[in-house]
C-alpha cells in the first residue's frame, strides 16, 4: 500500500496562563493512497486538534510535535509559507459550517478559481473553466448561475457543494473533513456521503472523517481509529472494530448509538462525562467510565498493543468482550 | 408524469414560465435599500448639484472669482450688475467666490478623505491580522498621535512645506486615518476568526491574500460609512485652519476663508456671511444624511 500521509509520534499541546494542557498525545498512524479513515471520539478527544495540527492551523497557543510526513515533507514545524504550498494542493480540509466557512462578499466562482490561480498558476479564463467543471462533478444543479451567485443564495447542501469543490479543486492527496455532515440536513447528509465516496474514488484521495456520527462511519469508511482523552484507544478495519470491539469505549459508543433494525430499546450510554485535559485520571484516562475496569487499570496506563489481526488497541482487558459485563 | 388530470403538466409548464428569482449581490441589495431611505436619496441629489454648480458655474458667471469691480465694493445683491450674492469688501463678486470656495472644500475633503481611507484601511488590517506584537505595537503609535493636538502638526508642516493646498489636503488625510485605522483592525479582529478565513489559510492562501482578498471586502460597509462621515469633518476642520490662515491663501478661497471674513461683519453685509455659510451648511447636512443612510443600508443585521 503507499503510503500518503504518515504520522509518528505526534503530539500537540497547548499554553494556557500557568499550565499546559496535551490536546494530542503520541499519535501514531498512515494513510494510505485512496482509503477512508474515520477519527471517531467524544467532543475534547483530539481528534479535530490532532489534524488541525497537521494542516498547520492551530491556535496560537498552540504547538505540535513529531513528524506527520506527507511523501518526503514533515508537515509539522515547517515555516506557514512553505506550508501554504502543500495546503490545498496535496491535503485539503473540510470545516464543519459550510454556513460560515465561505466568504459573504465574494461570488462563489471568484473564490474557487482563486485556489487554481495559486496553486496551479492558471489564467483567470481557464480557472473559471475549471471551477465550473469541478462544480458540475460535484453535483451542483446549474454549475454556470451557480458559480455567479453569492453564498448567501445558496442553501445549505448546495453550499457544503461548493466546500467540497474547493477542496477538490487541485485534486488534492488528502481530504481531511472535519464533522462535514453535521450542520446538514439528514437527507442531505446522505447526498454528501454518496458524494464523498464516488468522489474519492474518481479522484484517488485518501479522505479522513472526522466525525462522532457512526452511521457515518459505517458507510464509509474502511479503517477506523477512536480517540479518547488525547490518545488513540483502538485502531482496526471498520468491520472489526463494529463487530467486535475491544475496547470498552468502542463498545460504549456502539451501544450509544440507536439502531434501526433492532427493537427500540433504551439506549445505553457511556455513563460520566469525558475528562477534562488538565486532569486526566491516573492509569487508563478511560478507567473511571469503564465497567471492565481491574485494579491495574487504575495505576498503570495501558499501552497501544497490536492485537492477532493487525488491529491495535489500549487496554489491559484481554479477549472479546462480553456485552454482560457492560450491564 | 402528467397524472390523470394533466394538472402536474400545467402546473410544471407554468412553473417554468415564472422567472427564477434573479439573485441579488450585496451591493445591489444595499443600493436598493439606499434609495428606499428618502433623507438619503434627497442628499445624494442636493450633494450632485452643488458639486455641478461648482464646477460648471463659473463659467456662466459675469465675474471671475478674482475680478475686482471697483464699481461695487461691499454692495449687497445687485442683479443688474450680475453680482447676484453681493461683493465683498474688495469688490469680488461673492457668487463666483463661494462657489470656487465651494470647489476647494470638496477638493480637500475628497483628497484628504481618500488618503485617511487607504492609510487607515492597510494598516488597520495589518494590525488587526497579524496582532501579538506588532498589533500592540502599531496601536500604540495610533495612541500616540492621537494624544498629540493635530493644530501643532499642521503648523510644522505649513512651516517646513510652505503653504500649498496639496500639502494641506495630505496633512489633513495623515491626521484622520487614525480614527479609520481603529476601526478596520477592531473589525479585522472579529473576522479573522471567522471559519472563511480558516477556510483561505487550509486553501493555501498566505496571510495578505486573505487580508486583501478576504478581508477587507468584507469591510467595505464600515469603511464607506465612516467615509462620508469623515467628509463633513475634514471640510470643517479645512474651515478651521484656513480661519486661523492655515489652510488657503489668496485669491483662492473655500468657504471656511469666506465664513471668517463674513462672521465679523454679519450683522452689516448678512449677504456676506450667508452664501458660503448655505453652502457648507447644506453640504454637511448631506454627507450626514447619506453617511446615516449607508450606515443602513449596509448593515447586514438590518436585513
Amino acid at each position: 500500500m503507499e503510503k500518503v500521509l504518515s504520522v509518528h509520534d505526534m503530539s500537540v499541546t497547548f499554553s494556557l496562563h500557568q499550565s499546559e494542557v496535551r490536546a494530542v498525545s503520541e499519535l501514531d498512524f498512515a494513510l494510505a493512497r485512496g482509503e477512508t479513515l474515520a477519527v471517531v471520539g467524544e467532543s475534547g478527544s483530539g481528534k479535530s486538534q490532532a489534524f488541525l495540527a497537521i494542516m498547520g492551523l492551530l491556535a496560537r497557543n498552540g504547538h505540535a510535535s513529531g513528524r506527520a510526513m506527507l511523501g518526503d515533507v514533515n508537515l509539522i514545524g515547517m515555516a506557514p509559507d512553505a506550508l501554504d504550498a502543500y495546503r490545498g494542493r496535496d491535503i485539503a480540509m473540510i470545516f464543519q459550517d459550510p454556513m460560515t466557512s465561505l466568504n459573504p462578499s465574494l461570488k462563489v466562482r471568484t473564490q474557487l478559481a482563486e485556489v487554481l490561480v495559486r496553486h496551479q498558476k492558471m489564467d483567470q479564463a481557464r480557472a473559471h473553466k475549471g471551477v465550473i467543471d469541478m462544480l458540475e462533478r460535484v453535483g451542483m444543479p446549474e454549475p454556470v448561475k451557480r458559480a455567479n451567485a453569492y453564498p448567501h443564495e445558496l442553501s445549505g447542501g448546495m453550499r457544503q457543494r461548493v466546500m467540497i469543490a474547493m477542496a477538490l479543486l487541485c485534486r488534492p492527496k488528502i481530504l481531511i473533513a472535519d464533522e462535514p455532515t453535521t450542520a446538514l440536513d439528514v437527507t442531505v447528509q446522505a447526498q454528501m456521503l454518496d458524494l464523498f465516496k464516488s468522489l474519492t474514488q474518481d479522484f484517488g484521495t485518501a479522505l479522513v472523517l472526522i466525525t462522532h456520527d457512526l452511521g457515518v462511519v459505517a458507510g464509509l469508511a474502511d479503517r477506523m481509529m477512536v480517540m479518547y482523552g488525547g490518545r488513540a484507544v483502538e485502531k482496526g478495519t471498520t468491520d472489526e472494530l463494529f463487530y467486535d470491539p475491544r475496547h470498552p469505549y468502542t463498545l460504549g459508543l456502539l451501544h450509544s448509538t440507536p439502531h434501526v433494525a433492532k427493537r427500540a430499546r433504551r439506549l445505553d450510554p457511556i455513563q460520566g462525562l469525558p475528562p477534562s485535559l488538565e486532569h486526566l485520571p491516573s492509569g487508563c484516562a478511560f478507567h473511571p467510565r469503564c465497567a471492565f475496569r481491574f485494579d491495574t487499570c487504575f495505576a498503570k496506563r495501558p499501552p497501544l498493543a497490536a492485537l492477532e489481526t493487525g488491529r491495535e488497541k489500549a487496554c489491559w482487558v484481554d479477549g472479546p468482550l462480553q456485552r454482560q459485563a457492560v450491564a | 408524469m402528467a397524472g390523470i388530470t394533466g394538472k402536474d403538466a400545467v402546473l410544471s409548464a407554468y412553473a417554468a414560465a415564472l422567472e427564477a428569482p434573479k439573485g441579488r449581490s450585496l451591493t445591489q441589495d444595499a443600493l436598493r435599500r439606499l434609495v428606499a431611505n428618502k433623507a438619503a436619496l434627497v442628499s445624494v441629489f442636493v450633494l450632485v448639484a452643488i458639486v455641478l454648480i461648482a464646477y460648471v458655474g463659473p463659467y456662466f458667471l459675469p465675474w471671475a472669482y478674482d475680478k475686482i469691480d471697483w464699481s461695487s465694493i461691499r454692495k449687497p445683491p445687485n442683479f443688474d450688475k450680475g453680482h447676484y450674492f453681493g461683493t465683498d469688501q474688495n469688490g469680488r463678486d461673492l457668487l463666483a467666490r463661494t462657489l470656487q470656495g465651494t470647489q476647494m472644500s470638496l477638493l480637500v475633503a475628497g483628497v484628504a478623505t481618500a488618503v485617511s481611507v487607504i492609510i487607515g484601511v492597510v494598516y488597520g488590517a495589518i494590525a488587526g491580522y497579524f496582532g501579538g506584537r506588532l498589533d500592540a505595537v502599531m496601536m500604540r503609535f495610533v495612541d500616540i498621535m492621537y494624544a498629540l493636538p493635530y493644530i501643532l502638526f499642521v503648523i510644522i508642516l505649513v512651516v517646513i512645506f510652505g503653504r500649498s493646498p496639496v500639502l494641506l489636503f495630505v496633512g489633513i488625510g495623515c491626521l484622520e486615518w487614525l480614527t479609520m485605522a481603529r476601526i478596520v483592525r477592531g473589525q479585522t479582529l472579529s473576522l479573522k476568526q471567522r471559519e472563511f478565513v480558516e477556510a483561505a489559510r487550509a486553501g493555501g492562501a498566505g496571510p495578505f491574500t486573505i487580508i486583501f482578498r478576504h478581508i477587507l471586502p468584507n469591510l467595505t460597509g464600515p469603511v464607506v460609512i465612516y467615509a462620508t462621515l469623515t467628509i463633513p469633518e475634514i471640510i470643517i476642520t479645512e474651515s478651521f485652519l484656513s480661519y486661523l490662515g492655515l489652510g488657503v491663501q489668496e485669491p483662492q478661497t473655500s468657504l471656511g476663508t469666506l465664513i471668517s471674513f463674513g462672521a465679523p461683519v454679519a450683522e452689516a453685509m448678512p449677504w456676506m456671511l450667508i452664501a458660503p455659510a448655505v453652502f457648507l451648511v447644506a453640504m454637511l447636512l448631506c454627507f450626514s444624511y447619506l453617511g446615516d443612510g449607508l450606515r443602513d443600508a449596509l448593515d447586514p443585521k438590518d436585513r
